[in-house]
């Protein structure tokens, strides 16, 4: 495979204006604010880009509201994963020649949508599974928790799963815009109502309104932007099921696959990772996905978290946004693990800076556990 | 009062299923080059893509592979619904099946992972009944 470390770079990213409970913008206005954002952040105009990815809504429709005309479209959508699997598309397509900026967007009104669509009735799922009721993220996850519970003790999982949503609100409580700040105890967590056993309601991601974007470029157009680039080392991205009744293997994801092909591709190892962003749709999501990238084995997850490891201050820094826990999950969720990777690779997280990062891991998961992007980043 | 649950829509390959479902049928497609069953049914297998399948009729008999106990209602059908359980189940015959277990005020005590399970059949409208599963 082509050596592609250092060919690319983001350079710009933001959220949309407000994000949480934002009232009366539709997913559009979120994509383009958070475009226009990113775009002054990276020193460009809308002139300059001639790549758009999204997911979510067609580049069809994100191209005509933003009015350009792309020389390279990618609506690559498996879920919230997708703005991590952007980044390799993108770093794809401009080595390639195909585009030199590329401007990955996302929004989602998850909040306050005045309509939201339905499911296509030809696709299995509406045939094999929602007829049951499998129908949402906290079902579908919490039938993978139950199985690892069931293969590695109950009171085990509980207790790394607790471990991730108290550590996570500790960031949140550090991150001006994160939408939930108030103090989550251990008490707190296991005592918040049931949403779809074994999920409790502080097991599940936030629902907000929010959009983002960044903005992706050559080396050559890197030395150009306002801020430092902050490079794509490597990436790499999989799926293996759709349907969650349809997964392999409840506990693993498949960033079994796409980890250590992120990490080979870019020539590092898990020990040099400073920064780790996880997505957190559900605190499972996270055990299950530490132990798939490989930080530690299978049935290891809980014991990686123990002692609010990830917390500030502890020894493994991860998701220091607050994640979709606590900071904001508009729905897919990803596109704000880049947001929070380039930010403190940058050293621009005021209260919540981690000391000197140069390297951090993404890794999106979306759909049921089916898709997921791992994509290293790092500065000089 | 009427069944307000999303309802599948049968498409060609799956009628058979759904032809033998409301007969209190469960049926799988097999595959002949590995003679591997497997579920849901695609004319193709997916583990051979192989065009050489045939249908079988299941037991009906299941083991509880994982499930979850939900408490909010995800669609305004299955509000009279929670608690409910949805459930993967591992046929007899080796493929899972997404589905629902039928039991009196569901819990972590009453329900175990590996329980058998035996194939009921739900009848929810003139054309259609879902297959679904009570402890046998």
């Amino acid at each position: 495979m082509t050596d592609l470390r250092k060919t690319v770079a983001i350079v710009g990213v933001d959220e949309s204006d407000e994000i949480g409970k934002v009232p009366d913008k539709s997913n559009l206005q979120h994509h383009a604010e958070a475009a226009y954002n990113a775009l002054e952040d990276a020193g460009m105009s809308m002139k300059d880009v001639n790549g758009l990815f999204t997911a979510g809504t067609s580049t069809l429709n994100l191209a005509e509201y933003l009015g350009i005309e792309p020389s390279f479209t990618d609506t690559t959508a498996v879920g919230g994963s997708s703005f991590i699997i952007h980044i390799a598309h993108a770093m794809a397509a401009v080595n390639a020649g195909y585009c030199d900026v590329a401007l990955v967007t996302h929004g989602e009104a998850g909040r306050s949508a005045r309509s939201r669509a339905g499911g296509n009735a030809s696709d299995p799922g509406s045939q094999f599974e929602t007829p049951y009721g499998f129908l949402g993220a906290p079902i579908n996850y919490a039938m993978a928790a139950r199985r690892y519970m069931h293969e590695y003790g109950e009171e085990y999982a509980r207790q790394g799963m607790a471990e991730v949503a108290v550590a996570t609100r500790k960031w949140a409580q550090l991150n001006p815009k994160a939408y939930m700040k108030d103090d989550m105890s251990f008490d707190d967590y296991h005592n918040s109502r049931w949403i779809s056993e074994p999920f409790h309601l502080l097991d599940c991601c936030l629902v907000t309104d929010a959009g983002g974007a960044y903005v992706i470029t050559s080396a050559e157009r890197a030395k150009d932007a306002k801020k430092k680039p902050v490079w794509v080392l490597g990436a790499a991205e999989s799926h293996d099921h759709n349907m969650i009744s349809q997964m392999p293997n409840l506990t693993r994801t498949v960033a079994r696959n796409t980890g250590p092909a992120a990490l080979e591709r870019s020539g590092v190892s898990h020990d040099d990772i400073d920064l780790a962003m996880i997505y957190d749709s559900f605190t499972y999501t996270v055990i299950a996905t530490l132990e798939s990238l490989g930080f530690c084995g299978p049935g290891e997850g809980p014991d990686f978290v123990a002692n609010q490891r990830t917390a500030p201050g502890g020894d493994f820094a991860m998701n220091t946004s607050g994640g979709g826990l606590s900071y904001t999950h508009s729905g897919m969720y990803g596109m704000f693990l880049v947001l929070e990777a380039v930010r403190q690779l940058r050293g621009e997280c005021g209260e919540r800076q981690l000391d000197n990062p140069k390297l951090c891991l993404i890794n999106g998961t979306g759909g049921s556990l089916s898709s997921t992007g791992t994509t290293v980043l790092a500065v000089d | 009062m009427a069944y307000n649950k999303p309802v599948p829509v049968p498409q060609g390959e799956s009628d058979f299923y759904w032809e033998k479902a409301k007969k209190g049928e469960l049926w799988l497609r097999k595959c002949n080059d590995c003679n591997t069953p497997y579920f849901y049914p695609r004319d193709i297998s997916p583990c051979c893509f192989s065009k050489g399948t045939d249908w079988i009729q299941a037991s009906g008999k299941a083991t509880l592979f994982t499930y979850g106990i939900v408490q909010r209602a995800p669609h305004p059908g299955f509000v009279d619904d929670v608690p409910f359980v949805t459930a993967i189940v591992e046929l007899e015959e080796g493929p899972k099946m997404a589905t629902n277990i039928l039991i009196e005020n569901p819990s972590f005590d009453n329900l175990e992972i590996g329980m058998n399970l035996q194939v009921v059949f739900e009848d929810i409208n003139d054309e259609l009944a879902l297959p679904k599963f009570e402890p046998a």
